[in-house]
């Protein structure tokens, strides 16, 4: 009986490159701030072209009177491993938030101001969106001057159509 | 592996960084930069100096330091070596890959 050789996979897939990352900011916890602030600062390091697109809460991230005051959130959330009506309790954010701070600090992580200033020396540019300013009563004035803009979700996927574009919700 | 660089034999890894410091000299540094499509000038080397200073004191390395520095600030630093700096940056100072996210 002859044996079955095994199927050596066709390399005929052109490689597929990451050129450009397009990251919309939906929350303003801080966990989800950072993890889109470090994704689009990651891609710049790599050479990726990359852009932030913030939406409803997100838009607190670039608020000028919000933006340093972002907390972690404790309710609600399973792997703070503190029960949720304890999370709730007055406080709670708070402390968790400078903890969380502190260890960040230590990783060379920077505060939100900051880090606004690296992404946008870096070349990330960053949108705001235009129904959500709507909502929230929002002027182009109250949000950080390293802004490229205002954009409607039309515009935003417009400026996606290179290949190897990524889009990403967070 | 093994590549010639500046008349020498290196070591270098799969992705062109140097294996043993002590391998590094100026000219295999910008060796490292003309594959990089990098044509250094004096502002780049103040860059490469800082950087290895940084290594000899092993402390890691992050795009926030090099802007801290007082040698360059970040706009620079992306100006001055595109696409990747930090990556870039530490492959011509002849340093291991940055292991670092930020």
């Amino acid at each position: 009986m002859e044996l079955l050789q095994p199927v050596k996979e066709e390399k005929t897939k052109k490689e597929a490159k990451i050129n450009k990352v397009m990251i919309i900011v939906s929350k303003a916890t801080l966990e989800n701030v950072y993890a889109s602030f470090i994704l689009a600062n990651g891609a710049r390091m790599e050479g990726i072209e990359s852009e932030l697109f913030f939406t409803f809460f997100g838009l607190e991230a670039i608020t000028k009177s919000k933006l340093e005051h972002l907390h972690v959130a404790t309710v609600g959330n399973p792997a703070m491993h503190i029960p949720t009506m304890l999370g709730g309790l007055p406080g709670m954010e708070a402390f968790a938030t400078t903890m969380m701070k502190k260890e960040m600090e230590k990783l060379d992580i920077p505060p939100v101001d900051e880090f606004l200033e690296i992404l946008s020396a870096s070349g990330v540019k960053m949108w705001a969106c235009k129904l959500a300013m709507d909502m929230f009563h929002l002027e182009e004035k109250d949000l950080i001057d390293d802004l490229e803009g205002v954009l409607t979700v039309g515009d935003f996927y417009n400026r996606a159509h290179g290949e190897g574009t990524h889009l990403m919700f967070i | 592996m093994e590549k010639t660089m500046a008349g020498t034999a290196i070591r270098v890894t799969e992705e062109g960084y140097l294996e043993d410091f002590n391998q590094w000299s100026a000219e295999v540094g910008a060796e490292i930069a003309a594959e990089e499509g990098i044509t250094m000038t004096d502002e780049h080397w103040k860059v490469i100096d800082y950087i290895q200073d940084q290594y000899k004191n092993e402390v890691p390395l992050t795009i926030r330091k090099v802007g801290k520095s007082g040698v360059i600030d970040i706009k620079g630093f992306y100006a001055l070596f595109p696409g990747g700096p930090l990556k870039k940056a530490s492959r011509i100072s002849g340093i291991p890959k940055p292991v670092s996210c930020i």
